[in-house]
């Protein structure tokens, strides 16, 4: 830390010891970065190789004849467990849990930061508060209680079949995590609309309202308008957190073709059977992290505010 | 504190002043409530119902699947007396152990590097726009992905130790992955990996928020830059410590996934932290009375941390 020269040190000797600094800063920063590329230059690297490039090769060397076989094993041929129809079911299976969640949760979060900060009632706070503890909350802590309730929702779901001949999605294991995910959502989702409506100026409420506007009309045509900026940072937030999620999806849909692709992936890296295909491996991974990796290369801004939003209470 | 909610109170009458209007205006001044409640039912039921029902379920005999009959605290005393087998440990004993050292590794490495990469990006760096998002980015992947990759880099035939053997240096060593006295250890360098990237971030943030006038004036008096930081940037940072510490200890509390991905809870369960003990127990070895207990002891230990905090960020705002 005492690398770094001051103005008020800067006579004649100074010049150069500021330089020796400059590059002992770059230096450390450039040393640092390699650190965190590292691990996915190798996944990357790794998943163009051919076996015997991997085997007979340096792990950091570039692939020598660049091959996609092991991205089109990954996606439709690798092995998870004994069923080996590769990754594009178990993505397909995130997708359709990731969307509804990530749009329900938003929704809710921004009636709730609404109701919380425009239409304040007596103990708004103490409720705030108790929603706020959720997102802290180890799930472990309530996994048994929701499967068994989730149980009750399949044998409901088996019931309705018999009566009506459809499930009406329960006992359906992606509704489900979709439900799971929104109820555990709504905590942080309802945190980023309250601080944010927070600052909202109440003046503008209050002149619709005696306009005569009703309180879904001034959610629509006020608030949800100027709420750009945290719909983004919540829906990434949330997408993020609900595509990575692994405890939920493991103890709610861990075996068979319901498998999110979290699940999936360490199925297919722990699969024992045969020579294992590190490259295809890592061409698993690498389509598993995509489409977080491209939320946060597309809007990396607001990825880290929403971050530090969860962090960082307003 | 003037409120909407207020407000819309006194334009009652005006309504009442229709027949028929009344239950509609009743109905208005709760729909705010009604919208929320949903939300808000759902944390109870949910949140703190199902807690009160893991805590319920610590108490019974249940095995592979619930038993609602009350027998006291065994599963509690057997955890107890796990805490202290030693030798050979007990999984619990090795759960909580890794805990320890996870924990605090993991929270001071991640706010010393965090505190470190922020104040060198804060040197008027050329680049910073670049070198940012670099060290950002892990925290965007999930730790199953993070867990594939560093296992892979860990692997002593496959990965860094091969690497090097090939690059001359034959007697390099390093297999901690494969080791049940150091796989803990691997979990804190992937774990570091993926969050002192962002714990940097909340730095930068803290630091571009510092008064430029009070650094300029503690120059002027003579401040060395070593002195600058320590006695005046550090301590002004004390609230971003406080979230970072929060934000960490949350995440090493719940870290699971990671455990399973890079180790698959290491040679002999000895990568083990509580959070996997709770999940073997209760879905693999049948012991979900003993599962649950764990599962209320981690959530204490959260409370513990968390609803202090909470309770100081949200009370001292006067509005």
């Amino acid at each position: 830390m005492s690398a770094v020269a001051t103005p008020a040190r800067q006579n004649t000797g100074g010049i150069r010891a500021r330089t020796v600094n400059r590059i002992v800063i770059y230096g450390l920063l450039a040393l640092f970065a390699l650190f965190y590329l590292m691990p996915l230059f190798v996944m990357l690297v790794t998943s163009f190789k051919t076996m015997d490039e991997i085997q007979n090769g340096n792990m950091l060397a570039l692939p020598q004849a660049p091959t996609f076989a092991p991205w089109i094993r990954a996606w439709s041929e690798v092995c998870s467990g004994l069923t080996c129809v590769g990754m594009k079911g178990y993505f397909w299976n995130s997708i359709k849990m990731v969307v509804p969640a990530v749009v329900i949760s938003t929704l809710l979060g921004a009636l709730n930061g609404y109701v919380l900060t425009k239409w304040r009632f007596r103990g708004a706070t103490l409720v705030f508060g108790l929603m706020l503890f959720a997102c802290f909350i180890p799930f472990q802590s309530v996994l048994l209680p929701m499967a068994t309730i989730l149980g009750s929702f399949g044998r409901f779901g088996v019931k309705l079949q018999n009566a009506t001949g459809l499930t009406f999605g329960f006992g359906n294991p992606t509704v489900n995590l979709v439900f799971v995910h929104v109820v555990y959502g709504i905590g942080f989702t309802t945190l980023f609309f309250r601080n944010y409506y927070e600052a909202f100026p109440n003046e503008l409420v209050k002149a619709a309202q005696i306009d005569g506007a009703s309180f879904f009309q001034i959610f629509r045509r006020i608030m949800l308008p100027n709420s750009l900026p945290i719909i983004v940072v919540t829906v990434i937030y949330q997408f993020t957190n609900i595509w990575n999620d692994f405890l939920f999806a493991s103890a709610y849909a861990g075996s068979g073709d319901v498998m999110p692709m979290t699940v999936a992936l360490n199925n297919v890296v722990n699969t024992s059977t045969g020579v294992v295909e590190y490259n295809v491996n890592m061409a698993a991974a690498m389509i598993a992290a995509l489409p977080t990796l491209l939320v946060y290369v597309l809007a990396g801004r607001y990825f880290v505010r929403g971050l530090m939003a969860g962090a960082v209470k307003g | 504190m003037s409120t909407v909610a207020e407000t819309s109170i006194t334009l009652t009458p005006e309504h009442d002043a229709r027949p028929g209007a009344s239950v509609r205006s009743r109905l208005q001044d709760a729909l705010p409530k009604l919208v929320l409640a949903p939300s808000f039912a759902a944390s109870v039921v949910f949140v703190y119902g199902f807690i009160l029902w893991t805590i319920y379920l610590s108490f019974t005999n249940s095995k592979t699947f619930p038993s609602y009959a009350i027998t006291g605290p065994r599963a509690y005393q057997r955890l107890w007396r796990w805490t202290f087998e030693s030798d050979p440990p007990s999984s619990w004993y090795t759960s909580i152990t890794n805990m320890g050292i996870f924990g605090f590794l993991y929270i001071s490495i991640c706010l010393a590097l965090g505190l470190f990469l922020a104040i060198l990006l804060d040197q008027k760096i050329r680049g910073e726009g670049m070198l940012r998002p670099i060290y950002l980015y892990p925290m965007a992947l999930s730790f199953i992905v993070t867990g594939v990759a560093w296992k892979w880099f860990l692997d002593p035939g496959l990965g860094l130790e091969q690497t090097l053997h090939q690059w001359g240096w034959t007697s390099f060593h390093f297999d901690w992955i494969k080791n049940k006295d150091f796989v803990i250890y691997t979990v804190v360098i992937a774990g570091v990996w993926q969050a002192s990237g962002f714990i940097m971030a909340m730095f930068l943030a803290g630091l571009r928020g510092i008064d430029g006038e009070i650094m300029k004036a503690a120059q002027i008096d003579g401040a060395t830059t070593f002195q600058l930081y320590r006695r005046i940037v550090i301590p002004l940072l004390r609230p971003i410590f406080l979230s970072a510490l929060i934000v960490l200890a949350h995440l090493a509390i719940k870290s699971y996934d990671l455990v399973v991905a890079l180790t698959s809870g290491g040679p002999g369960g000895s990568a083990w932290l509580p959070s996997n003990f709770m999940y073997e127990y209760t879905f693999k070895r049948n012991e979900m009375a003993v599962g649950s207990a764990s599962a209320v002891i981690m959530l204490m230990t959260i409370t513990a941390i968390i609803v202090p905090y909470l309770y100081s960020e949200l009370r001292e705002k006067p509005r």
